[in-house]
């Protein structure tokens, strides 16, 4: 073992030798200064992340400020990929803290014992029902709910009332409208499916699906084929010749459209189906074995204060946790506030996840 | 020779051994009873069958239509040759979400196809098929008609002489002097459909899978390492079969052949069946490589307000897609040069000295280890970069974090272009040059500079110039392990393809129009620089 590292040393000192060279110039000695900092008193905290972490730049500013830390942030894929990284890493982590787990992911972290528990300072603003470990490995950040959405425009042409519940999306009425997407490779399309486990319980939800397909349900691949190609109500799916008014999405995605519209409309053009919502939870974690456990700590405390829980929801699309975060107008104004989201505990998402998906191929896309 | 083995065996073979081992080891030991539970299931049966019949399909389908493409490039003289040679080389380094992405625009719903004539083929296997043509169409135009070229043509005119018609002419003198080429590109065209990832899991949509898919399915989604593990086992070793076959056909063909200088054997072409031949080809890459490239180009420009700079200017602004990047997407440029700077040189240094090594000495481990340099190209990027994550945690290799990762793992797929690209030019440097500068007094540096460089240097630049296309195109691996703060541009793409909203849209088709460029350019000045006698094997 030891020549292969000392050869290795000798190949690399040769590659190094020619890119310092040739390569990377200022980038790399912003780098060079935080690595030196990486002995005992860090001055920087690594975060670790998924492609959808997001946070405005003056709010992250003041927070070093105040700190005195430097925040780096590694994203690393989607929600699921970033996840298992840190699983394969434990004990070694890459960060200090890792943000993104949620509740149908929950339970697998857990059991693999990366986190470390640390109770937050501000952690009694946060709405208790979020609070899903009780040892706090985790800390809530903020939640979403996965709903059916609808074009306002074509209800209202047709005279027929928009869907509300799960149970009147197989009335013939909504043939052949709705557009969902893969549960096996989809974030939403999972929790659509959940939702259904939630409703009609872990026998039922299979009579339902089928019912479903008999209703004409289409499957596509990820959100964003059908959500901006397939769904009439986005503008997206306008410009592409959507053709199905019904779209498993989130009941963030209204105020979206509105701040995204070219010019802004006065409302939203889509709607949410209250009753068809599964509610995504998302936490947050001190690493077991960070560099900088200090840092962590106060990177936690940051992401549920209130500075950071109000910036969360034009930056990511999701709802803070805290009691005392005030929404963007954007979001009271055309949002909704979903009262009843189907639920299903994190360990029974954990043991069963796998064999309802592979369940559902069988019977929905195949 | 010590380096690059110490290269390949740090970070390739040691990072790949650890995530398998991490898959199939247990406390009991290891768990081969693993490979006929998983390769019972039937989902596993299904996907390996899919990923054998669409190689083939996409490999036969590959050589129909472009031979006739190798024939035109290697016996015509028309305008414009070179730029059409760069032009059908350019998918062959483009990342496969750009091409992905130019497919869905040509066959998907709303597409060019959809429109004109009303047919999708988006989630059918035909578009899996033709996006395969069309990434490898350059891989037989270049193996076959580099070696057709330099084919006497008076043989098979001779044999027509002694009463030959034509077919059997063809058949009887060229034909065997070409299979050898043929079956190589044919396996190389094998090689990379076998292991398809990003078209495939663009345009395959949920019913078709690849093994390299499913490795990255049951890797970073599922977690599932055990099943993981036996597929990259099962993959590895098809991979190393194809391999093999490869070098016992190179062999075959390093038997001597009466060649000669490809200007000699090229004209205009004349008359009926030349012209329309020519025309053929000519229309063939007109609407296989040209347009959905073109599409690309098309849309980048096409904003609600008509068409314009506007996805272009927006590449400037760190807000853009809807904040998916810390920094301004345009900064992705001039990170993926810098990237692909840095992966060039590690892989001149160790494809050279591979190729140094191989030049020097013979025999069978030397042949082994040219095939090992060839691996990459068909090992999954997820395995190589989540073996990465568990093996080069510690100081003074935690290297995780660290950008010269992506450096690295770029160049593991730049060596073996470097190594197939020096290594004629290497074995054809007569020694007896060498030994007459050292009996003249040259230290053997100075034999080497005054020898060796001088007849390498065009070799050396063109292999640079393939490894820094490859380099900046690479995606599988990169997206692993690109920071968030310096994403490439691949990356850039395929997270602004991510996201809602028109202008993400119209800003990922900007970037792929720039990145193209930036390849189609380093390929013309790479079409400038080759020479002659080297027809090289990409």
């Amino acid at each position: 073992m030891s020549t292969t590292k000392k050869l290795a040393g000798v190949a690399l000192a040769a590659a190094l030798g020619v890119t310092t060279l040739s390569a990377c110039g200022g980038g790399d000695a912003k780098d060079k200064t935080a690595g030196a900092g990486d002995a005992p008193k860090s001055k920087t905290v690594t975060l670790v992340s998924h492609d959808s972490f997001n946070v405005t730049e003056a709010v992250l500013k003041e927070f070093e400020q105040q700190s005195g830390y430097t925040v780096k942030v590694l994203k690393s894929g989607d929600a699921g990929a970033a996840l298992n990284q840190e699983i394969l890493t434990k004990g070694s982590p890459r960060g200090d803290v890792f943000f993104g787990v949620d509740n149908t992911l929950l339970s697998r972290a857990l059991d693999n014992g990366i986190f470390t528990p640390y109770e937050a300072k501000g952690l009694a603003e946060v709405k208790p029902e979020y609070v899903l470990d009780k040892e706090h490995r985790v800390t809530p950040i903020d939640s979403g709910d996965i709903c059916v959405n609808y074009d306002k425009a074509y209800f209202a042409e047709k005279k027929i009332a928009p869907p509300q519940t799960l149970d009147d999306l197989i009335k013939p009425e909504y043939k052949n409208l709705l557009v969902t997407e893969n549960a096996a490779t989809s974030s939403p399309g999972l929790g659509f499916l959940l939702a259904s486990v939630g409703k009609y319980g872990e026998d039922g939800w299979k009579d339902y699906w089928s019912k479903l397909k008999a209703n004409g349900v289409e499957v596509v691949d990820g959100w964003e084929q059908a959500y901006n190609e397939r769904f009439s109500g986005s503008a997206g799916g306008k410009k592409a010749k959507g053709d199905r008014p019904l779209v498993v999405s989130y009941a963030s995605s209204p105020p979206v459209e509105v701040l995204y519209g070219e010019p802004q409309p006065a409302e939203a053009p889509t709607g949410v189906s209250t009753g068809t919502c599964f509610r995504q939870i998302e936490f947050a974690g001190l690493l077991k074995g960070a560099k900088n456990e200090e840092g962590g700590k106060a990177l936690v405390d940051f992401l549920v204060s209130k500075k950071f829980q109000e910036d969360m929801p034009l930056q990511m699309f999701v709802n803070p946790v805290t009691k005392d975060a005030v929404l963007p107008e954007l979001f009271t104004k055309h949002g909704v506030v979903v009262e009843k989201p189907e639920n299903v505990a994190p360990e029974t998402i954990a043991k069963n996840r796998e064999q309802w998906v592979k369940a559902w191929t069988a019977l929905v896309v195949k | 020779m010590a380096v690059p083995l110490a290269f390949f065996g740090l970070f390739f073979a040691y990072p790949v051994a650890a995530i398998v081992g991490r898959g199939l080891k247990t406390d009991e030991g290891w768990q081969f009873g693993r490979f006929a539970e998983v390769l019972a299931r039937p989902d596993i049966a299904d996907v390996l069958w899919f990923t054998t019949w669409q190689a083939f399909a996409s490999t036969l389908l590959t050589l129909l239509i472009a031979l006739p493409a190798a024939y035109v490039f290697a016996r015509f003289e028309f305008p414009g040759k070179q730029l059409l040679r760069a032009v059908v080389t350019v998918p062959f380094v483009l990342p496969t979400v750009v091409v992905g992405t130019a497919f869905l625009a040509l066959l998907g719903r709303g597409g060019l196809l959809d429109e004109l004539v009303g047919v999708r083929l988006d989630t059918t296997v035909w578009a899996i098929l033709l996006a395969h043509v069309f990434f490898n169409y350059a891989v037989v135009v270049r193996t076959v008609g580099g070696l057709w070229a330099q084919l006497d043509p008076r043989q098979e005119e001779a044999a027509r002489v002694l009463g030959a018609g034509r077919f059997t002419a063809w058949r009887r003198v060229t034909l065997p002097a070409l299979a050898p080429a043929v079956a190589a590109a044919a396996l190389m065209v094998f090689l990379f459909t076998f292991s398809s990832f990003g078209v495939v899991l663009i345009l395959g949509g949920p019913a078709y899978s690849t093994l390299e898919v499913e490795v990255y399915r049951q890797t970073a989604q599922l977690l599932d390492l055990p099943t993981a593990a036996v597929l990259t086992m099962v993959q590895f070793a098809a991979i190393g079969a194809i391999l093999a076959v490869h070098a016992w056909t190179v062999r075959k063909r390093e038997t001597a052949l009466r060649l000669v200088d490809p200007g000699r054997t090229t004209h205009r072409p004349r008359g009926w069946a030349q012209r329309s031949l020519l025309g053929g080809v000519l229309l063939t890459v007109a609407l296989l490589i040209v347009l959905p490239l073109g599409v690309l180009v098309e849309r980048s420009f096409d904003t609600p307000g008509g068409y314009g700079l506007g996805y272009y200017r927006a590449l400037q602004d760190a807000g853009a897609g809807g904040g998916t990047f810390l920094v301004a997407p345009l900064e992705a440029i001039w990170n993926s040069l810098q990237y692909a700077l840095a992966a060039t040189a590690i892989a001149l240094v160790i494809g050279g000295l591979a190729a140094a090594a191989l030049t020097r000495r013979g025999g069978r481990f030397v042949r082994g280890f040219d095939a090992l340099l060839m691996l990459p190209l068909g090992v999954s990027a997820v395995t190589v970069g989540f073996g990465f994550l568990i093996t080069l945690d510690e100081p003074p290799l935690d290297l995780r974090t660290s950008w010269i990762l992506v450096p690295l793992a770029q160049a593991l797929v730049g060596v073996p272009f470097v190594v197939r690209t020096m290594l004629p030019v290497l074995r054809a440097v007569d020694g007896r040059l060498r030994e007459a500068a050292a009996v003249l007094g040259a230290s053997p540096l100075r034999a080497w500079r005054e020898v060796d460089l001088p007849l390498v240097r065009r070799a050396l630049l063109i292999a640079a110039g393939f490894a820094f296309a490859v380099s900046l195109g690479e995606f599988g691996a990169t997206v692993f392990i690109a920071r968030a703060d310096r994403p490439t541009l691949p990356v850039a793409v395929a997270r602004l393809l991510g996201r809602a909203g028109e202008l993400n849209y119209g800003q990922a088709m900007a970037l792929s129009t720039i990145l193209m460029l930036v390849c189609a350019v380093s390929l013309l000045l790479l079409e400038r620089l080759r020479p002659d006698k080297t027809s090289g094997e990409f």
